[in-house]
């Protein structure tokens, strides 16, 4: 991926560096469990700053590619750097590593859920966190607006997506299936003007 | 049903939506809530609600709710069959296209894809949260807490668990 980049500055000196499936593992597994509210610093920190296996422009780029793909961003890029220095089983070593303790949390907190999920106490705490983390995902969305191209169009598909999907009710997948396409071809036209 | 029928339904639902999870699996809640509450009624909005909520406090990927929602629908094997479900096609499509030029930021394609995605995600995300504030039965203070946490995130930069904790505690007092 990094070699045969037109401009010579792509080149690192981690790119032949090989690195062990298990030593994938536990770095992904730390940057899991340390990674509370988000684990893209927490991947930055560990891969960029401490580890030195990717270069600033490298994680941008990682990155970059996991965000036009489907899925977890932060799933794409451990997939790509375990690739990338350990082959196949390299991939797989760093994605359960990411996976393996949030999946063994959840599985706490739903026990948690069983047998507390009723008691009074946790009812109130439970519809305090569910009304914050709707404005957490709400807010979200708002601020991806200040990144938004000043297009009409743009807009026009946004609230597409919201209306069809969250008002209406829309089977998603008809939805994506017919606003992508059209909206990754308007994109694509704008750039030819 | 039983339990293995809806495992495997679970799976092959969730197989299907990984792959339009376009900006991360928050986007694919307003469909994950319409087929396990709407359409086979394995769990209610308020349990569904309260599996998003604890997907927040986890540590890791932000996409843990669907463990817990497999988890509580179908115990051990739904969590695996639904975590796996959401993970495995984006990350096989991530591995044949990883070495794609064209899907760089810098070419054109790749910009297209970004520019022209960024609103649907917006708009789903935008759906997502809607649908979470509608499918919890609250009162006003509950949607006090929703648009002062929007304010919060916009305005400062605490670690969003903070806000979490602060919610789960005026819960628990009382005042929700």
């Amino acid at each position: 991926m990094v070699t045969t980049g037109a401009t010579g500055s792509r080149v690192s000196e981690s790119a032949e560096r090989r690195i062990g499936p298990i030593t994938l593992f536990r770095v992904f597994s730390g940057i899991a469990v340390t990674g509370f509210g988000g684990t893209l610093p927490w991947a930055h920190r560990e891969l960029v700053e401490r580890r030195g296996w990717l270069t600033e422009r490298e994680f941008v780029e990682t990155l970059g590619l996991g965000q036009v793909l489907p899925g977890p961003n932060i799933c794409n890029l451990a997939v790509m750097v375990g690739q990338r220095f350990a082959g196949y089983t390299g991939a797989a070593a760093a994605l359960v590593g990411l996976l393996a303790s949030p999946f063994m949390c959840m599985i706490g907190l739903g026990l948690a859920y069983h047998w507390f999920g009723v008691v009074p106490l946790a009812r109130g705490a439970l519809s305090g966190m569910s009304a914050v983390a709707a404005g957490l995902v709400l807010a979200t969305g708002l601020k991806m607006t200040t990144g938004l191209q000043r297009h009409w169009r743009g807009w026009m598909f946004g609230v597409l997506a919201f209306v069809g999907v969250g008002i209406l009710r829309w089977p998603l997948l008809g939805v994506v299936l017919v606003l992508s396409p059209l909206a990754v071809a308007a994109a694509w036209w704008d750039e030819a003007r | 049903m039983s339990r293995i029928h809806i495992i495997s339904a679970l799976f092959g639902h969730f197989l299907l939506l990984s792959l339009i999870a376009i900006g991360g699996v928050t986007t694919v809640l307003p469909d994950i809530q319409r087929y396990v509450v709407d359409t086979q009624h394995w769990m209610t909005a308020a349990q569904f609600a309260d599996a998003f909520a604890l997907g927040q406090v986890s540590p890791g990927p932000n996409m843990m709710y669907v463990t817990l929602v497999g988890w509580m629908i179908a115990g051990w094997g739904g969590a695996i069959a639904t975590t796996a479900a959401m993970v495995l096609p984006p990350a096989t499509l991530t591995l044949l296209v990883a070495r794609a030029r064209s899907l760089s930021p810098q070419a054109r394609l790749g910009r297209a894809f970004r520019g022209g995605l960024a609103p649907i995600t917006l708009g789903l995300m935008l759906a997502s949260g809607w649908i979470l504030v509608t499918s919890v039965d609250q009162r006003w203070p509950g949607y006090v807490l929703t648009v002062l946490t929007i304010v919060l995130v916009l305005r400062t930069k605490w670690n969003p668990l903070w806000l979490i904790a602060a919610g789960a505690i005026a819960g628990m007092v009382g005042l929700i």
